[in-house]
């Protein structure tokens, strides 16, 4: 009945219309469990740290004896205290250019191909095959680079040299007669073989880009006339520029970090080679592989040094792709990938 | 469909108003079309290309070797094509036409380039692998001498065996866990460590190596050992795990969630039997192409494995070889003649071989979109709902 009301026994009055917190109790399994994840995923961040730690601390040591001169320095003599990155930063940047360049087209006339040109039971297949192509391990293109394609493209180079050499920076300082040991270890052919490992980084993230114009602009563009390659000109290529622009930082970063490949093919040299047709040339990653076996106590710590330089490039280059990346209209659509 | 035209509004000409007009019969139009001429065209201009190359190569160009046959054929063929098409066609059409061209070679070059890679690692490991004692020896009893019928790469094979499973061990708990933490958990600290993890998916390997090295060899003072190698390995890995199972993870359909979380059930209860058997095909996928990744990298193992000519079945104690660095001990720091280079190129059939399997099954496993049933499923299904 209307007249039995239980008497409100709580402390505040009741029209009081405070907004309360509202929570959902955690059971006890689910606390261990949130904290065993969550202790998963600071550990992600502790290992980096960890990483930038180690070989700040580790390189430090080396860098006390030489101070900023580190910088500067073109040589790599660990005796006498003089060494220093100032030749193998601009080597390392010379390699992952020469690779971008070849690269950044080949991978966005792919990538345009297989979103906007292949038929669709193609599709599938040429996107495995860029995806077989990530998957290839670098050492074996090294292999491949080092004992087929030095060969063969030396006349390439040569030629270059030969009849393009009033570019200053193709033009080769031929010792007496031109061997074939003037070119084989250029940067150019390790950019070359560099360039089959950033395609697929860039072209498949292109891909993802392009495929997620909208349809509703390709389809106006169409109304209005346009053929499909004017459709991609002005609606796909605007629209996945940041994309790419983002996927292209990515390349660069895996180009500056190949170790092996340069390894391989190049003679390293200190002095910063900008002829790029002819032998020597260097690269950070690949001066630490080959120098770590020979390397005393002070010299494991100057690679160290140098491992954190180029750390810290591959680092903010892949940070600055990344960001660039996910503000983008294209990129904000392809989840995160 | 036309309608007649009426008499009222027909045009009167000067001979009276026109009769109905008649209807042509209605003809489906196509888009995209392979015409015979445009097929024609195609043809035409890559003959017309080769036959003019062929004549003015070597003698009028000055370029030689068949590099610049085929480069010089190339443009040739695109400009033939240009002139050819734009005697048919109009310009608008002209460069659609030329555009797709060009834009095919690009497809093509790059499926050439796989090809060709593989290709030929496999042609010249087939050498060195035809002999069975290239998987049954170690190279303790042979040298760079001797001949193909002694040595082998067991050692490097168990290694490297040895080796991924172990980083594979360490990853790939780590790694789903991060991603169930990115995904499920999230929070203020999702973002910095989804960001920290995208970074370090492109991590140059030589920092996973100098980091194993000061961590484990120098400052732990573990010797060169496979299990050092495993860590620097798994440090390269985990980063791959995380970011490809937090994008499976988060394709789990929301619904079944809710579902699972209005039956009663605990976080941690769904997790383990909803959304992780759910995302299962994806994280196979996952945890494969990690492993392809890390059974191929040289750079890390270079720095925290030693070397050695003999088989180490302990990775714990000793220096311990995997295939990669084999394959860079003969064909770069040992290379002294064409025999030892052989074996380097047998093991690199193996690890080519090893790495296509892992990807095939990759490819096979991530077919299927989450919930998505196998045909084995659905039959099962099927015959469960009639009979049983």
């Amino acid at each position: 009945m209307a007249g039995d009301l239980i008497p409100w026994s709580g402390s505040a009055p009741p029209d009081d219309d405070a907004p309360r917190t509202i929570v959902a109790p955690v059971a006890a399994g689910d606390k261990v469990f949130r904290g065993v994840l969550r202790a998963a995923g600071i550990a992600v961040l502790v290992i980096t740290g960890l990483i930038l730690l180690f070989l700040l601390v580790r390189g430090l040591s080396a860098l006390k004896g030489v101070g900023l001169a580190f910088f500067s320095t073109r040589s790599w003599f660990i005796g006498t205290n003089k060494f220093g990155i100032a030749s193998l930063l601009p080597n390392t940047v010379i390699i992952a250019v020469i690779a971008l360049l070849i690269a950044i087209p080949a991978a966005i006339a792919a990538a345009l191909f297989i979103s906007e040109y292949a038929p669709h039971s193609l599709r599938r297949a040429l996107i495995a095959m860029i995806d077989l192509m990530a998957a290839i391990p670098s050492i074996i293109l090294a292999l491949w680079g080092v004992q087929f394609f030095e060969g063969r493209i030396i006349g390439f180079s040569s030629w270059l040299a030969r009849h393009f050499g009033f570019i200053p920076f193709l033009r080769v300082k031929l010792n007496g007669s031109s061997l074939p040991s003037n070119f084989t270890s250029s940067p150019l052919i390790a950019g070359m073989v560099v360039s089959l490992l950033v395609i697929p980084v860039i072209a498949s993230l292109s891909r993802q880009v392009f495929s997620q114009a909208p349809q509703a602009e390709r389809e106006g563009a169409y109304a209005l006339g346009a053929t499909r390659w004017g459709m991609v000109r002005t609606v796909v290529l605007p629209f996945g520029r940041a994309g790419v622009i983002g996927a292209t930082m990515l390349g660069l970063g895996r180009a500056l970090g190949e170790t092996i490949v340069v390894l391989f093919i190049i003679t390293p040299v200190f002095t910063t080679n900008g002829h790029v047709a002819a032998s020597g040339g260097n690269s950070i990653a690949a001066w630490v592989a080959g120098q770590f076996r020979e390397a005393g106590p002070k010299g494991v710590s100057a690679l160290m040094a140098a491992g954190l330089v180029l750390f810290a490039i591959a680092l903010v280059v892949n940070v600055l792709g990344s960001i660039v990346i996910n503000r983008s209209r294209s990129g904000a659509a392809t989840a995160a990938d | 469909m036309t309608t007649a035209v009426t008499p009222d509004t027909a045009t009167t000409g000067p001979e009276g108003p026109t009769p109905a007009e008649v209807t042509p019969p209605e003809r489906r139009v196509r888009i995209r079309q392979v015409t015979r001429e445009g097929a024609l065209t195609l043809a035409g201009a890559a003959g017309g290309a080769l036959g003019l190359v062929w004549v003015l190569y070597e003698r009028v160009l000055p370029f030689t070797g068949a590099l610049g046959f085929w480069v010089s054929w190339y443009v040739a063929f695109l400009l033939l094509y240009a002139a050819m098409a734009g005697l048919q066609w109009d310009p608008l059409a002209v460069r659609d036409r030329v555009a797709w061209v060009a834009l095919g070679a690009a497809g093509l070059l790059s499926c050439a380039a796989v090809f060709d890679v593989v290709g030929y690692v496999l042609y010249r490991g087939w050498l060195a692998v035809r002999h069975v004692n290239f998987f049954t020896d170690s190279m303790a009893f042979a040298g760079p001498l001797s001949p193909l019928t002694k040595g082998g790469a067991l050692h490097a094979m168990i290694g490297s065996l040895e080796q991924i499973g172990l980083a594979t061990l360490f990853a790939v708990p780590l790694g789903v866990a991060a991603a169930l933490f990115m995904a499920e958990v999230g929070g203020s600290w999702a973002r910095p460590v989804r960001t920290v993890v995208t970074a370090m998916t492109a991590l140059p390997d030589v920092i996973a190596g100098l980091f194993i090295f000061a961590l484990a060899i120098l400052t732990l003072g573990m010797q060169q050992s496979g299990l050092a190698a495993s860590l620097a390995l798994a440090v390269t890995m985990m980063p791959i795990v995380a970011r490809a199972s937090e994008v499976v993870i988060r394709i789990v359909p929301g619904t079944l969630r809710e579902a699972s979380y209005a039956l009663g059930a605990s976080q941690w209860r769904t997790a383990w039997n909803v959304i992780l058997p759910t995302a299962r095909a994806g994280l196979a996928t996952a945890i494969v192409l990690a492993m392809a990744r890390g059974i191929g990298e040289t750079a890390p193992v270079l720095l925290t494995a030693g070397f050695t000519k003999e088989l180490n079945l302990n990775p714990v104690h000793g220096p311990q070889v995997s295939l990669p660095l084999y394959i860079f001990n003969y064909a770069h720091t040992e290379a002294v003649n064409q025999n030892i280079v052989e074996r380097a190129f047998g093991a690199g059939f193996t690890l080519a071989v090893v790495v296509l399997v892992l990807f095939t099954a990759a490819r096979l496993l991530g077919g299927r979109t989450p919930g998505e049933l196998t045909r084995r499923q659905r039959r099962r299904i099927t015959r469960e709902a009639a009979g049983g």
